[in-house]
């Protein structure tokens, strides 16, 4: 039994054994409470917020200025906005993948992972929200996309992808709040409990809204977070569905295709589980963690890479194969420009990102080891975002008549934009690890052997 | 609650400490067993059973939910169909004003955002939260119920409640500590 539990791989425990209610409680809530805030952390943080500052700086000169500043052109009207929309969107994926799939198929593990994955949704979200925001030219106007009723007369389209995506997006960013932040509240009153500092009181005993764990509290807490993975599982399998109607939708060849919605799903959460992985290995070695995020959680990651890896290269071997069954002249020529054109290259290092490099997943070593899951991860972003470079650049620049070609090149103003996010979204991590429990508290107890009662 | 009725209760109730779930649950059930209705049990953590353990079955949430999603989606494609048919009405490629197919996806969102709201501020309200301050929370032990401790609290507005008697009847489950909750 042992033996065939470690051929599984399921050996390595969710949580290291020795731990109480007490000890738990303790170790994650001091993180906040009472560590010291590092040399490290300033740094980290600086770096962050300076990137931050950057990217202000760049939309900035983008509001003055116009869309003129960045790369875009005709036929490439879409440029790195909407990569970069699309790349962080998908991040944004696993977060509630593992706060709401994986709480209906009672995966026990996530509770050690799932709110840090949730914040890094929300970090992420918001960056994504920034670039089809300031990409429609006039930001300061974008709240014409909601139906309300003005004095112009005039009302959304709803027969345009573009405004579904609207509501998608901004549904899945309240729901994946509320979500995160009531799974925060019994945690936040046991900071209250535990904080000594009288401001750090108050501010957590305000968010903690009163919560005192009675059992009426906790039975209609339990149902409504229940039915929030129910509504949550639909909603973060629609979101990237409808940023692919977003291309689908359209009849550029290399858009107009059946595949797009569940290959954008699974390209999603494979980058999403990616920047879990990313984040997780170095916070887990620098605080201590390794009790909680154990190798049972990095194997397990792995895993999800590995299979939502494989679909996304299932979808690229259809998106081959359709290039040269439908023998549409245009849908063949996209295939061929992809695989010989102006941009060959980027497709061929999409091509070992995703779907060459990470099958080094398949072996047990790679998957228990932190630094290479850790740079394997790092791959599969940069596939990820290559990926989303090929769909919508390589399918706009040479489109049906050969006058309207093009070539697209992003200028600093587009680098400094994108760079920019990653610094708030690292920004944004770095503040939440320092002020709210990166591990859910009151889930880990329930892992413990002494939360089960006997009838 | 007048004032007359409050001089007479100056306890809000009388609460046991206990080291374990299965000791709370235990307590509970025994105490629902001997005829207290007004209880409460405080853990640091849910509980499978707490809830049937101190007799509360009434549980409004999935209803609220349900609710909320029903008016969400209605309203999401009356908002849609208003907009296409009357208020709005653009002729796109010839396609018919009440294009149904294209508002399913706003419709479902809709769905969702009105349920998911109805899930989180339901549930809330249900339990009167936010509530800043509440009686249990002048027992300075009560702190550790969102650490490693879990309480057992018998109201003195049960019709079964006496002081001597109830703390009596607490004592019998050995609890770590009992102590009065000041109203």
């Amino acid at each position: 039994m042992a033996e065939q539990e470690e051929a599984l791989g399921r050996s390595a425990p969710v949580i290291e054994p020795g731990h109480t209610f007490a000890t738990v409680t303790d170790k994650i809530s001091s993180i906040v409470l009472t560590r010291p805030t590092s040399k490290s952390w300033i740094v980290g943080f600086t770096v962050g917020f300076a990137l931050t500052m950057m990217m202000l700086f760049a939309i900035g000169y983008l509001v003055v200025r116009g869309t003129g500043i960045w790369g875009i052109n005709i036929p490439i009207g879409w440029g790195f906005a909407i990569v970069n929309f699309v790349w962080w969107i998908g991040i944004g994926h696993a977060g509630t993948l593992i706060s709401a799939i994986l709480l209906l198929l009672r995966q026990s593990w996530r509770n050690s992972i799932n709110r840090f994955a949730e914040a890094m949704t929300l970090f992420a979200v918001m960056a994504a929200g920034i670039f089809p925001l300031i990409h429609t030219g006039r930001p300061w106007l974008a709240y014409w996309m909601f139906p309300y009723p003005n004095t112009m007369g005039y009302w959304p389209q709803f027969r345009s992808p573009l405004i579904w995506d609207v509501f998608a997006v901004s549904t899945y960013f309240t729901i994946s709040l509320v979500f995160w932040f009531i799974g925060l509240i019994p945690d936040l009153a046991t900071l209250r409990d535990r904080s000594h500092n009288r401001f750090a009181k108050i501010i957590y005993g305000i968010l903690a809204l009163g919560w005192r764990g009675s059992a009426r509290h906790w039975h209609r807490y339990e149902t409504a977070y229940l039915l929030l993975g129910g509504l949550a599982t639909p909603l973060v399998l629609s979101v990237h569905t409808v940023v692919s109607f977003d291309f689908a939708i359209a009849i550029v060849p290399g858009w107009h295709t059946t595949i797009f919605p569940p290959y954008f799903v699974a390209g999603a959460i494979y980058s999403g589980f990616a920047m879990v992985m990313m984040l997780a290995i170095p916070i887990r070695k620098i605080y201590n963690l390794e009790d909680f995020i154990t190798d049972r959680h990095l194997q397990n990651s792995a895993k999800v890479m590995l299979a939502t890896g494989w679909i996304v290269a299932y979808g690229y071997g259809m998106e081959a194969f359709m290039g040269w069954y439908s023998g549409n002249k245009f849908d063949s020529f996209l295939l061929w420009n992809r695989l010989h054109g102006p941009y060959a290259v980027w497709y061929w290092a999409l091509l070992i990102c995703n779907i060459g490099i990470p099958q080094a997943l398949a072996f047990r070593k790679m998957r228990t080891s932190p630094l290479w899951l850790w740079l394997i991860s790092l791959v599969v972003l940069v596939g990820m975002w290559l990926e989303r470079f090929i769909i919508v650049v390589v399918s706009l620049h040479r489109d049906f008549v050969t006058s309207s070609w093009g070539m697209y090149y992003p200028t600093k103003w587009d680098w400094m934009t994108y760079i920019g996010t990653m610094g708030m979204f690292l920004a944004a991590i770095f503040l939440f690890v320092r002020i709210l429990p990166m591990i859910s508290i009151f889930e880990m107890r329930t892992l413990l052997p002494e939360a089960e009662v006997k009838e | 609650m007048s004032a007359h009725e409050k001089h007479q209760h100056p306890v809000y109730g009388l609460m046991a400490e206990f080291d374990s779930a299965q000791d709370l649950i235990e307590a509970a059930n025994r105490t629902r067993e001997a005829g207290y209705k007004k209880i409460d049990a405080y853990s640091p953590f849910p509980i499978e059973g707490m809830a049937e353990a101190i007799g509360f079955h009434k549980n409004g949430v999935p209803l609220v939910v349900l609710i909320g999603g029903i008016v969400g989606g209605l309203t999401g494609y009356a908002l849609q169909y208003w907009i296409a048919t009357m208020a709005y009405p653009v002729n796109v490629g010839g396609k018919p004003f009440h294009s149904w197919p294209s508002f399913i996806i706003v419709t479902f969102e809709m769905t969702i955002l009105f349920a998911g709201l109805s899930a989180v501020l339901g549930m809330l309200a249900l339990n009167g939260l936010p509530m800043p301050y509440h009686p249990v929370f002048n027992v300075p032990r009560f702190a550790l119920a969102s650490k490693d401790r879990f309480f057992l609290i018998i109201f003195a507005s049960d019709a079964k409640y006496d002081a001597a008697g109830t703390r009596q009847f607490l004592e019998g489950f050995h609890p770590r500590s009992l102590s009065e909750v000041p109203s």
